[in-house]
């Protein structure tokens, strides 16, 4: 913070002191440029500066996957990287899964199957669960993969593995036999 | 009061109470557009405040320096004691702490390690932070008192507990009874503190306009944080607007609100610009009350057929020196169980620890883990099925307060959760049952948990389109609230839900007890039902006489309300058109619940709800790793209003149960009266691999004695008896019976029979 006393009159106190980063990302499809100071977290700058606040701050640490949202099509957690690290990137967020008049198969089977009861870990659940099933389809494996699933790299989606896989996103409503049957309708086709 | 006489309106049967009905705020939740307490404002650009917490247990500050804070970019205040405002005391006579003035940043004095000491504002959330850590403090650090397990002799007698029940209860002759029983257990088992934990932090943005101050919150009683941050601030609470449409899960945590709440409100008003502030979660383990630890002494003495002569239950517990909190660990052992000789008892251990509050089931949590593992005890001394025994020991009465039970089914909730989990297959004898890897168990334990009745009103209001507007300033917190309403009201007014519209979480709605001690269901869908019947009198009144009406001069008491019409015999008439003609600008009313001193089946009833857990686990043979592998509870809640949300928050319960079981632990640093486990990586709460199929079942019922609609309370009921069923199954796997809650693998593991050859 050495370089925190250095003031030019008429700017904000960011610019004055030269720490603002220009970036460029898309989200949701749209185009977006951004002058973030550098600390700015990715999850920071969707809520508070692009409005986003589907996706949410849990713990700010990586414990608790409430910010998770899909970065080029894989899931992250929001919280864990900084802005200025997604330059050019396309980032999914809940709000560009769906709306409430055009849900995603995931979030309508979220609602069907009563896979949220607060819905502060829900937009974490559900973006981690279409990126998981992404990542299962193309074969990568898990801690609850058999051996030689994992080494045929096809994998049997059982509820082991999609509560192995889903074990990033805590719920404390403690929704998980409804996550899991939620996540097993959109896999098995049958969310409508 | 039912509807009774004009419709079948409210009852038991076909209708829309009770479905499965899709939650309403569904499709908001899922896609993110659900607003909750820190998403508020942005049009207006807030600034944010960042809490600087006391790094000693016990002292006071020396010297606070904030000139580094106050120079470095973004900055707009810097607050601590020498520059906040002049608060209103926690004022001791006002009976519910909730309500209370929560004053912070008063003075030097540090209570517990965390407390705040600075709150700094500023324009963008890295700044505040990055500048909080300049804030210069020194202190002088007094030894403190953090040692439970050390001090827990060093007790005194609370006047009453937790929701205002005795705090120590005898009948009969226990010392007598218990000398004379043929089989006895007594131990003493020990809980740990637990944390709420919500996912959504404590939040608030505070916005101020003129005299007025606006907070959205993150809370579980609007009421109480309107009360709360008028008292505090001593502002005319006409000027405080409260808006907490969706809240992220309290648990207790959030019935009343804490420093996040004070500080935004007091900063907003200082820098006349609106303020948010959240809790981080490391924050949230000191500056949120947590369930205190307490060490629980059961003793049971039976006769040899299993029959209960003798119960005791005693209980020491932490508090916080100033803000006593004395959780009722004791209290529902006074109803559960039949004998004749009984004594309850709970003492307080002052630590100078961060205060207690209500954690999710608040006494009956942890009480039961103890109870119910003793009652496991108990069958196996006396070789006996525990099924058979809790069967063997119901009460036909109150055991202490001798009145008759309204609406009690644990009998039943044993004997169906048996048949359904196959209780017959559990392994006789313990650690006789192999799974490959795994020594195989089950266990079983009972649930009950008493039933409250708040005051609540709510507005409801018929618009000339024929659609109905509920209002309360009731919280939905994850608990269905919206839903059960919207069901209420269409069942009332015999509408389609979709044109039934619930509005929530505002301090201008009419006031409710908010959501809390499982009461919130049933205080606010009861008082919908009463508007609705008063709504549907007053339209009948205008149709009677109404010449234009098909309804005209016929005998209204036959009125049925339903599919958007008001029918008697074959004639019918469309509810709007009814309403546009009488009521052009629409008609509303008001329903009440009484608060349950001022009725009389409360004192007149013991009013409960009931259930029966039972858990299979697998224990590794070699490193005693825990493994619930299945679970079911089948639980009696009177009415269920939802079949869907119901069965969602009873299965929450019972997943908090296993992670009590399990998991859950804060542990002191006692040398400074920390907490170590502040975060989500030490503090572990059940994750999607820790919890395999859990069924939750419930019985068809009715309670006439607890309201019109004969529904009581789930969302505590959940966890009551859960853990302990899974410690017993445990000890069913094991032969390993672990008295010091959780069961972590290495209290397991040297008991553990030794390797097959
Ligand atoms: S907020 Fe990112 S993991 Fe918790
Ligand atoms: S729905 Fe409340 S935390 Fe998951």
């Amino acid at each position: 913070m050495s370089d925190s006393v250095m003031r030019t009159a008429g700017r904000s106190p960011d610019e004055r002191a030269g720490r603002l980063s220009e970036i460029e990302l898309s989200v949701n499809g749209r185009v977006r440029r951004l002058a973030v100071d550098p600390r700015t977290t990715l999850l920071d700058a969707l809520r508070e500066r692009l409005g986003l606040t589907g996706t949410k701050k849990g713990c700010d640490h990586g414990q608790c996957g409430a910010c998770t949202v899909l970065v080029d099509g894989r899931r992250i957690n929001s919280c864990l990287t900084l802005a200025v690290m997604h330059e050019g990137d396309e980032v999914v967020t809940i709000e560009g899964l769906g709306a409430p008049d055009d849900l995603h198969p995931m979030q309508r089977a979220f609602v069907e199957r009563d896979g949220f009861q607060c819905g502060y870990c829900t937009p974490g659940q559900i973006c981690s669960a279409v990126g998981m099933l992404s990542e299962v389809a193309a074969g990568w494996p898990s801690h609850a993969t058999a051996a030689a699933d994992a080494v045929a790299q096809r994998i049997a989606l059982t509820d082991e593995e999609i509560r192995e896989r889903l074990s990033g996103n805590i719920c404390r409503c403690a929704a998980y036999p409804h996550i899991v049957a939620a996540v097993r309708s959109v896999a098995e086709g049958d969310a409508g | 009061m039912t509807g009774q006489g004009m419709t079948g309106q409210g009852h038991a049967g076909q209708g829309v109470i009770g479905r499965a009905v899709h939650r309403v705020d569904g499709p908001l939740k899922v896609t993110g557009r659900a607003t909750y307490a820190y998403e508020h404002g942005a049009e207006d650009r807030p600034l944010y405040g960042y809490i600087v917490g006391a790094t000693i247990g016990r002292g006071r500050l020396t010297r606070i320096d904030t000139a580094n804070a106050e120079r470095a970019p973004g900055v707009r205040l810097v607050m601590t004691h020498h520059n906040a405002p002049e608060q209103g005391p926690r004022d001791t006579s006002v009976p519910i702490e909730y309500w209370r003035a929560q004053p912070m940043l008063t003075g030097p004095e540090i209570h517990h390690y965390g407390e705040p000491v600075a709150l700094v504002v500023a324009a963008a959330f890295e700044q505040a932070r990055a500048a909080a850590g300049l804030v210069e403090v020194a202190y002088e650090e007094r030894p403190g008192r953090y040692d439970f397990a050390a001090l827990r002799d060093d007790t005194y007698v609370p006047k009453v507990v937790n929701a205002g029940l005795p705090t120590d209860t005898a009948v009969g002759d226990f010392d007598a009874g218990f000398r004379s029983a043929a089989v006895t257990v007594d131990r003493l088992y020990t809980t740990p503190y637990e944390f709420s934990m919500p996912m959504e932090p404590h939040a608030c943005t505070a916005v101020p306009q003129g005299a007025d101050l606006t907070v959205h919150v993150s809370a579980q009683i609007v009421d109480a944080a309107l009360a709360s941050v008028a008292a505090t601030l001593r502002l005319d609470p006409a000027r405080i607007h409260v808006v907490a449409p969706y809240v992220g899960g309290g648990f207790g945590s959030k019935l009343g609100i804490h420093a996040e709440t004070i500080l935004a409100a007091l900063a907003a008003r200082m820098v006349r610009r609106p303020v948010k502030v959240a809790l981080t979660r490391q924050q949230i383990f000191q500056l949120v009350g947590l369930r205190p630890t307490s060490s629980q002494r059961v003793r049971l003495g039976a006769d040899r057929d299993g029959r209960l002569v003798a119960l005791a239950h005693d209980v020491t517990m932490h508090t916080n020196p100033d803000m006593e909190y004395a959780e009722q660990t004791a209290a529902t052992t006074r109803s559960l169980y039949a004998a004749p000789h009984r004594l309850t008892s709970h003492r307080l251990t002052p630590l100078d620890l961060p205060r207690g509050e209500d954690v999710r089931s608040p006494g009956d949590a942890p009480g039961l883990l103890a109870v119910e593992s003793a009652m496991d005890e108990l069958a196996d001394a006396l070789d006996m099925d525990p099924v058979e025994l809790r069967i063997r020991n119901e009460p036909t009465v109150d055991p202490e307060r001798g009145v008759p039970y309204s609406d009690r089914h644990l009998v039943e909730c044993l004997r169906e959760g048996a048949r359904r989990f196959g209780w017959e297959r559990r392994p006789t004898r313990p650690a006789s049952v192999r799974d490959g890897q795994w020594l195989v168990g089950y266990g079983t334990a009972a649930a009950i948990r008493g039933h409250f009745q708040m005051p609540t009103t709510v507005r409801v209001r018929l618009a000339a389109d024929g659609t109905a507007t509920v209002q309360s300033d009731m919280t939905d917190i994850g608990t269905g609230t919206y839903t059960i309403l919207t069901q209420v009201a269409a069942d009332g007014l015999g509408l389609p839900t979709d044109r039934v519209r619930v509005e929530l979480g505002r301090s201008e709605f009419p006031t409710s007890m908010g959501s809390g001690g499982s009461w919130g269901a049933a205080n606010s869908s009861t008082a919908v039902h009463r508007a609705c019947h008063a709504l549907r009198k007053r339209l009948l009144a205008a149709v009677r006489e109404d010449t234009r009406s098909a309804l005209c001069g016929l005998p209204w008491e036959k009125a049925v309300f339903a599919d958007g019409r008001v029918r008697i015999g074959e004639a019918s008439e469309a509810l709007s058109d009814l309403v546009a003609r009488h009521f052009p600008d629409g008609v509303q009313t008001t329903g009440e619940t009484l608060a349950m001193t001022d009725d009389p089946h409360y004192s007149a009833y013991s009013i409960h709800t009931y259930g029966a857990h039972f858990a299979e686990v697998g224990v590794d043979a070699d490193t005693a790793e825990i493994r619930l592998r299945r679970m079911l509870g089948v639980f009696s809640v009177g009415r269920v209003l939802n079949a869907k949300t119901a069965r969602s928050q009873l299965i929450g319960g019972m997943i908090w149960g296993v992670g009590a079981a399990l998991q859950e632990e804060g542990v002191v640093d006692v040398r400074t009266g920390a907490f170590a486990t502040r975060d989500l990586a030490h503090y572990l709460v059940p994750v999607h691999a820790d919890i395999p199929a859990v069924d939750a079942v419930v019985l068809d019922g009715y309670d006439d004695k607890a309201n019109a609609l004969g529904a009581k309370g789930i969302g505590e009921l959940g966890i009551c008896g859960a853990g302990a069923a899974v410690a017993n199954a445990v000890f069913n796997a094991t032969g390993v019976r672990v008295r010091d809650f959780p069961l972590t693998l290495e209290k397991v593991l040297p008991g553990l029979p030794p390797p097959e050859e």
